[in-house]
């Protein structure tokens, strides 16, 4: 080590500081974490194999892959849309658009899960009209699926404002002169430079996807195998002191975490090396 | 293909950027737009390209109204400030973009870049990335993915602005010889006139949004249609004169009236004399129509030597510039006096409500 420099602090400043830090993690994040593991297991990989192979397990599995599966999409459609048009185009409204990209990450999951009752429930604004053509969205699966679209939301679109703001429109603009096609622009230009964003922005969405409770829980109505998501699942379980087979399910969640943390770690260090080209291109 | 542009204006956000541009280049010409930032050239040269659409006015490409047609369709080569190089594309890539993107067979693509590169003497960077280039070899692959499909008219947006003084110099000199090659009609952006009097056969010269003169090098130079561009084109001493009758008078020296260029050939009081420091002769003794000032300081500008004077008489300072051998004949030193003449003047009618206060005596 060199010597002390004015803006270090002493060595063992540096060290208590590091110290508090590790102990938070280790208590908040780590411990709990080996916890869920050790219980899921405890029982051994029969048990756990039971639990997850349950059918109601495995129609909570399926469904909130369904979920996924359409929330993540529409989103990342969004997203990209929300970016575009934020990021390229001068208009009136633009900073209140910004804020209402934010407005999901602002309210509780709760209420966004009640919005939705209020609006597709049978006492609900649309619910007459949705009734009379034998259509279910509450207690149901597209219920559920509108509540985790409306909470995950801002993921995707978060993630490329910014980036995109910082690439600016030169690159677009070059392409429209020299011929391209508003579509060939967004595939050939637009969504290169952005891909490592659009895809770590994507990690975070199905990340939360999988994992919503709060909203999800009022719209579900947590019928059993059929209107439970994985985290209901859990819950369910868990209230029913089914401990052992509620720790295996929940470790399927937390697989759903260690595999989000890994790509989040690999495409941060890609972005940083994208984002070390693009100033050096700029340079 | 010969550009028209008549009656052009635009403003952003109620600020007039352009006003009432008129302006005509000819075919196989190249143009350089002139001014001070914030003048409107970047915006007119945006127009050209499609980029922005004008408030008012028109653009014609070779007699016909391009005003319908938007910049994909208009097939003009731009080439930006910046570059814009694709950041995630090989120089070839770069380069054959406007030929992929019309599905041209991929034979023809890989000829079309192999012969752009040649011209641009890139060939054996064909699959750098832009970050591995020097900012002298992305400006050229920006002009050859410019040229890919033989656009009639190619753009320029302060095409040397982000590189040193010695590769600018170079791909100055290089500009003109592919020009020559070429001859595309070509219409550059500079602030920098050193740079516009080298590369460019015509000057447009652009203040607040409209054209204050157009012509040749030479001409927007020895015959500056008005003080804007006078001050504009290098160091200037101005005088504060009165108009009398057909002549203007800056204390007891006599120069010709004010001409009509400075205001609507109203009757005018007040007049203002430039001077080049080149066009000041130096005497040792008092001449005719010559004027006292006393030698400041001497400052050596390797083939000239600049001489800055105050002149009591007129209660300001005065900059001379000699060459070399001259000054060295004179052997000026500080404090000494000495008596200068012009040898040419220009004057110009002094803006209205305009007092005494111009004292700047160069710019």
């Amino acid at each position: 080590m060199s010597a002390r420099t004015a803006t270090e602090d002493p060595a063992w400043v540096r060290w208590a500081l590091v110290g508090l830090a590790l102990a938070f993690v280790a208590a908040l994040v780590l411990v709990p974490a080996a916890a869920v593991l050790w219980e899921a297991v405890r029982g051994g990989a029969e048990l756990w194999w039971r639990a997850v192979a349950d059918p109601d397990a495995r129609a909570a599995i399926r469904l909130t892959l369904l979920v996924a599966a359409v929330a993540v999409p529409l989103n990342t459609a969004f997203g990209v849309a929300a970016a575009w048009s934020l990021t390229r185009f001068r208009f009136r409204g633009k900073s209140l658009l910004v804020s209402l990209v934010d407005l999901p990450f602002g309210v509780s999951p709760v209420i966004s899960g009640m919005v939705t009752v209020l609006l597709f429930g049978a006492q609900g604004w649309l619910g007459p009209w949705l009734d009379a053509h034998g259509l279910k969205v509450v207690f149901a699966v597209p219920g559920i699926v509108l509540a985790t679209v409306f909470v995950t939301f801002p993921f995707v679109a978060r993630e490329l404002i910014p980036f995109m703001e910082s690439q600016g429109v030169e690159e677009e603009e070059a392409a429209l002169v020299l011929g391209a096609s508003g579509w060939q622009i967004l595939t050939r230009v637009t969504l290169p430079n952005v891909k490592w964003s659009l895809l770590y922005g994507v990690i975070l969405c199905n990340a939360r996807a999988m994992g919503e409770f709060g909203a999800v829980s009022v719209v579900s109505g947590h019928v059993r195998g059929v209107t439970n998501t994985i985290p209901l699942h859990v819950e369910v379980l868990y209230n029913e002191y089914a401990f052992r087979a509620s720790f295996a399910v929940a470790s399927l969640l937390f697989l759903v975490a260690l595999v989000t943390l890994v790509a989040k770690k690999a495409l941060e260090w890609k972005q940083r090396s994208a984002r070390a080209t693009a100033r050096r291109s700029h340079a | 293909m010969s550009i028209q542009i008549t009656g052009l204006s635009k403003s952003f956000d109620a600020n007039p950027v352009l006003r009432d541009v008129n302006l005509e280049i000819p075919e196989g010409e190249l143009v350089a737009l002139l001014g001070p930032s914030g003048c409107g050239k970047t915006t007119l040269l945006r127009i050209l390209a499609g980029l922005e659409s004008p408030d008012a006015g028109e653009v014609r490409h070779a007699g016909e109204d391009v005003g319908a047609r938007s910049a994909r369709e208009r097939n003009v080569g731009l080439v930006f400030q910046h570059y814009a190089l694709f950041r995630h594309m090989t120089v070839a890539e770069n380069v054959g973009f406007a030929l992929r993107v019309r599905k041209r067979p991929r034979a023809e693509v890989t000829a079309r870049v192999d012969e752009l590169l040649a011209l641009v003497q890139l060939d054996g960077l064909r699959e750098r990335y832009p970050h591995q280039l020097s900012g002298g070899q992305r400006q050229r692959v920006a002009l050859a993915r410019a040229l890919a499909t033989a656009p009639r008219i190619l753009l320029l947006d302060e095409p040397f602005g982000a590189l040193d003084a010695r590769v600018r110099q170079e791909l100055r000199r290089w500009l003109r010889r592919l020009h020559d090659e070429l001859h595309v009609t070509s219409v550059f952006v500079t602030h920098d006139q050193e740079e516009a009097f080298e590369v460019s056969d015509r000057v447009v010269l652009m203040n607040a949004g409209r054209v204050e003169q157009v012509g040749t090098p030479a001409q927007v130079f020895e015959e500056p249609a008005s003080p804007f561009v006078m001050r504009f084109l290098g160091a200037v001493n101005v005088f504060q004169g009165r108009v009398d009758g057909n002549r203007t008078w800056v204390n007891d020296l006599e120069f010709a009236a004010p001409g009509t260029s400075g205001g609507a050939g109203a009757v005018r009081k007040s007049a203002h004399v430039y001077v080049r420091p080149h066009e000041l002769e130096v005497h040792r003794a008092a001449v005719p129509g010559s004027f006292e000032a006393r030698v400041v300081r001497l400052v050596p500008l390797g083939a000239a030597v600049r001489v800055e004077l105050s002149a009591p008489g007129f209660g300001k300072a005065v900059e001379v510039e000699l060459d070399v051998r001259k000054g060295e004949a004179l052997g000026l030193q500080p404090g000494e006096a000495v008596h200068l003449s012009p040898r040419r003047a220009r004057v110009f009618a002094a803006p209205d409500g305009e007092a005494d206060s111009l004292t700047a005596s160069a710019l």
